[in-house]
């Protein structure tokens, strides 16, 4: 079923318009039928879209329809805000012209267009001729298909105006931040603490160092207030040249035929379900599909991409494989080869199986108790005891590391049994066999035994990675947010262990059951489930093609 | 053991003392250190006095040759002198050996020598302690838990049993080869390899020439020249047997120990093992445990008997099989028990 509506979910279906008895028309496209069990009566759920003009969802009666057609010229926009817009594509308004009821926005903007004109002019050149008009004309073909296509025109001009116009100021806005953020916050909270902990020591306030470090947080104070003044200027510039960019709408009309502007750099994609080919269809299914792959979320997880969280998920999952692996495989040849059968390793091998079926939630808590409060705790107070004072733990607080340590302990008791239970089935002639000719117990181990085991470790790998990336109710409380960037950076670990990261299992739950629409990301609910599928599946057919390959060299026949 | 005092230790043995001590802490070791209670069954020597052999010239340390020679004395197809010979220098020597299994006794009072390159048979029935004596050579046992050791091993003059004693060097001088065969989940030639590679050989001329020395010694290079480098459990059963035997003999050891090697093989492959046993004798000294009577007197020049952890006879094999002196001995191999 997961398989089945995944794959369907980006497919454009067919939009109708519906008259109904009372009189309203309708666009939008059939979600589910059912007969409603209070009247007995067929009804449709009816997706609408346009969420911010009415409802998205609702209810029709199937003979309260008068009229259902559905007409080709039909349009569904992706929105960088409020979801999706269904309606009729009618003109496209540079800055300069407005809809005819009274908009606040478009009043105001309607003295500033001007110099829009003049800001945007260099890139207005790449305006493509297929755009009739320019500055201040409106289209009026009648044919769609051509309406359409200026419509993408007109989207990519805006687009390249954005990134010429806009762009460049956020970044610099996002580099300013970081800025802050990495130089002058946390510098600020060593050198305070440093002064505070000179003062409790009874250092007197006029000593050299102390005057030093004082001159120091002022010095910093100041750079962090003429920063701060100048990503303040940043913003309001970029606010006011975005302000000016959203002057150019296309004007769409709803069913109801109301007009509605919108701006052209929020629209993501469009497309026209009713009058699309065969190709057409596959075409936009791909692009949605490799936006979700490889894009960031947007508006509040509903829609974009869910790049973060299958990185964030691939991630998780190796660095609990480094630290789990190891140790189990340890753990077990200890316990299947060395340990002597003695009542202390009885009590911890039945507490390693007990392990294995305790709830994870358990484990969860446990991580953030021990990894986080103690361990994550203890290391600040070592390293950072500037940030632990400032309350801005490093690792005292949720983060991928701890994730990662919990998940291992959570799948530590599959990897050690297995690796067990393969040392235990090989004959004892094979360990009497190299003994005889020589070998001590750790050459036996690493040149017999290990390789010969090394199926059934990796059965337990296999096993243990599939728990893994299925786990979430441990990831919440240790470190899985509804919205972080990959937990990775530029600079030399590249991977940053204190991080928040996203992942696909706590995103399914996030975007099910904590979205602000969950009727609308019902879809996607499907299609992340099918990735996080995927996921398990790639990385256990991967452990899978490897034990074959090691059972056929090391496969012991029946002699 | 003033003799042991004077033996010049082998090389290869004290070189290796600082090997995996975990094996080298025997239980035998320990239990002999903590004092356990003696032998349960410490009136067993009268009953098990060896075929022939005066029981008080042997435990008074006297050289063991001159009892078998008495033995021999009495054979019609072997020459004394040539008795006299085989066991005038034997390469080991076994006194007064008792195993026992937690309180069990395995084996009760075992004094026997093994001729220096010849080939000795060890026959019984099922469970009289045949492969566990053969254990004792080169200290399996050790790998078993509760199993105490008390008595003499000599080889080449080293008490084996001593704690002290570099079971790892010790297991290259005496190889074994098992009732099934063993073939590591590695190519042929790194089962051959095996052995030499423990010992730190890494020359890979000097392991080409001893891996195909080794192969057709044993007998397997013509039927493996070709796939040297393909796993070794794709080779039949016979060819495991041989391999095995081949990685035994790759690391020179002085004896070969086979415990029932030819049980789980056809007869063919069988007929085949025993050729190579005729082969190798003469170039090491061999003792095989066998339930096959047939087998041990086509192959062995010696046979000893061993029925209930007793060693009931030891001799030349023509004459166990043809005029056995005790009456046990008799019976079992006219089939009249066992």
């Amino acid at each position: 079923m997961v398989f089945a509506n995944g794959l369907v979910v980006f497919w454009p279906h067919p939009i109708q318009q519906i008259s109904l008895a009372d009189g309203t028309t309708l666009l939008g496209q059939r979600w589910e039928e059912e007969i409603d069990p209070l009247t007995g009566r067929r009804r449709i759920k009816f997706y609408c879209a346009n969420m911010e003009d009415m409802p998205p969802f609702r209810w029709i009666y199937e003979d309260e329809i008068v009229h259902q057609a559905q007409p080709p010229d039909v349009f569904k926009l992706d929105r960088t805000a409020n979801l999706h817009y269904i309606g009729y594509f009618r003109e496209i308004r540079f800055a300069g012209q407005f809809p005819s009821q009274p908009d606040p926005e478009a009043m105001e903007a309607s003295a500033g267009g001007n110099r829009v004109a003049l800001s945007t002019q260099a890139a207005s050149a790449a305006l493509p001729q297929a755009l009739p008009g320019g500055n201040g004309t409106s289209a009026q073909q009648t044919d769609w298909a051509s309406k359409a296509e200026q419509l993408a025109a007109a989207i990519a001009w805006a687009r390249q105006l954005e990134s010429a116009e806009v762009a460049p100021w956020r970044q610099k806005e996002n580099q300013l931040a970081r800025q802050l953020n990495d130089q002058i916050k946390y510098a600020l909270i060593e050198a305070r603490y440093e002064l505070q902990r000179l003062l409790q020591a009874g250092w007197p306030e006029t000593d050299p160092r102390c005057q030093a470090i004082s001159e120091r947080i002022a010095q910093l104070t100041e750079e962090e207030n003429r920063l701060k003044a100048q990503a303040h200027q940043l913003a309001t510039e970029r606010a006011k040249r975005e302000t000016e960019l959203r002057h150019h709408v296309a004007v769409f009309v709803d069913g109801q035929g109301r007009e509605k502007p919108i701006p052209l750099v929020d629209i993501v994609r469009f497309s026209t379900p009713n009058s699309m080919t065969l190709w057409a269809k596959c075409r936009f299914c791909l692009a949605k599909w490799w936006e979700l792959l490889s894009d960031q979320p947007r508006e509040a997880n509903q829609d974009g991409g869910i790049f973060p969280a299958i990185l964030g998920t691939v991630l998780l999952v190796f660095l609990m494989a480094i630290v789990a692996f190891p140790l189990g495989i340890l753990a077990g040849v200890y316990l299947g080869e060395y340990a002597r059968d003695n009542l202390l390793v009885r009590w911890v091998r039945v507490a390693v199986n007990n392990l294995a079926g305790i709830p994870s939630i358990v484990y969860g808590i446990f991580g953030l108790g021990f990894f986080i409060y103690l361990c994550g705790g203890t290391l600040d107070g070592w390293f950072y005891p500037a940030r632990v004072e400032a309350r801005e733990p490093v690792f005292g607080q949720p983060c991928i590391l701890w994730a990662a340590l919990t998940l291992g302990l959570l799948t530590l008791p599959v990897v050690i049994v297995s690796t067990e239970e393969a040392l235990r089935q090989i004959p004892w002639e094979i360990r009497e066999g190299s003994y005889a000719l020589g070998a001590t117990r750790l050459q036996t181990l690493l040149r017999v035994l290990l390789p010969m085991a090394s199926p059934g470790i990796m059965t337990g790998f296999i096993l243990a990675m599939a728990r893994a990336v299925g786990e979430v109710a441990p990831l919440m409380i240790t470190g899985a947010v509804k919205s972080a960037p990959p937990p990775l950076s530029p600079d030399f670990p590249f991977l940053r262990l204190d991080r928040q990261f996203m992942h696909l299992g706590y995103h399914i739950l996030d975007i099910s059951c904590k979205s602000p629409n969950v009727e609308a990301t019902k879809g996607l609910v499907y299609v992340t489930t099918l990735l996080l599928l995927a996921i398990v599946l790639v990385l256990t057919s991967t452990a899978i093609w490897l034990r074959n390959r090691m059972r056929k060299r090391y496969y012991v026949r029946a002699i | 053991m003033s003799e042991r005092s004077e033996t010049t230790w082998p090389e290869s043995i004290t070189r290796l003392s600082g090997a995996d001590k975990a094996v080298r802490e025997t239980p035998s070791g320990k239990a002999g250190a903590k004092g356990v209670p003696e032998p349960l069954v410490p009136g067993g020597t009268g009953s098990v006095s060896l075929a022939g052999r005066n029981p008080t010239a042997s435990r008074a340390g006297l050289p063991a040759g001159m009892a078998g020679a008495a033995v021999a004395g009495a054979l019609a197809d072997r020459s004394q002198v040539h008795a006299e010979a085989d066991l005038a220098n034997p390469i080991v020597r076994i006194r007064n050996l008792h195993l026992y299994y937690g309180p069990l006794p395995a084996l009760v009072d075992i004094t026997m020598d093994i001729p220096r390159k010849l080939v000795t048979a060890i026959i019984g029935p099922s469970g009289c302690g045949k492969s566990t004596l053969l254990r004792c050579l080169n200290r399996m046992n050790d790998l078993i838990d509760g199993v105490r050791t008390t008595g003499l091993i000599e080889l080449d003059g080293q008490n084996i049993l001593d704690p002290s004693v570099d079971v790892i060097a010790l297991r290259r001088k005496v190889g074994m080869v098992f009732q099934k065969p063993t073939p590591f989940p590695k190519s042929v030639y790194e089962n051959v390899a095996y052995g030499l590679r423990l010992a730190g050989i890494r020359q890979r001329a000097v392991l080409d020439e001893i891996v195909e020395r080794s192969l057709r010694r044993a007998g397997l290079w013509e039927e493996v020249k070709d796939r040297l480098h393909e796993s070794a459990l794709g080779l039949s059963g016979g060819q495991h047997q041989r391999l095995c035997i081949a990685r035994a003999i790759a690391v020179q050891p002085e004896v070969i120990l086979m415990d029932e090697p030819c049980s789980a093989l056809d007869p063919r492959s069988t007929t085949r093992i025993e050729d190579l046993i005729a082969e190798l004798r003469g170039e090491y000294s061999i003792v095989i445990v066998t339930h096959n009577l047939q087998q041990a007197a086509r192959v062995s020049d010696y046979t000893g008997f061993l029925y209930e952890g007793r060693l009931i006879e030891f001799g030349q094999t023509t004459q166990i099989f043809t005029k056995p002196e005790k009456k046990e001995t008799e019976d079992y191999i006219t089939g009249r028990f066992g």
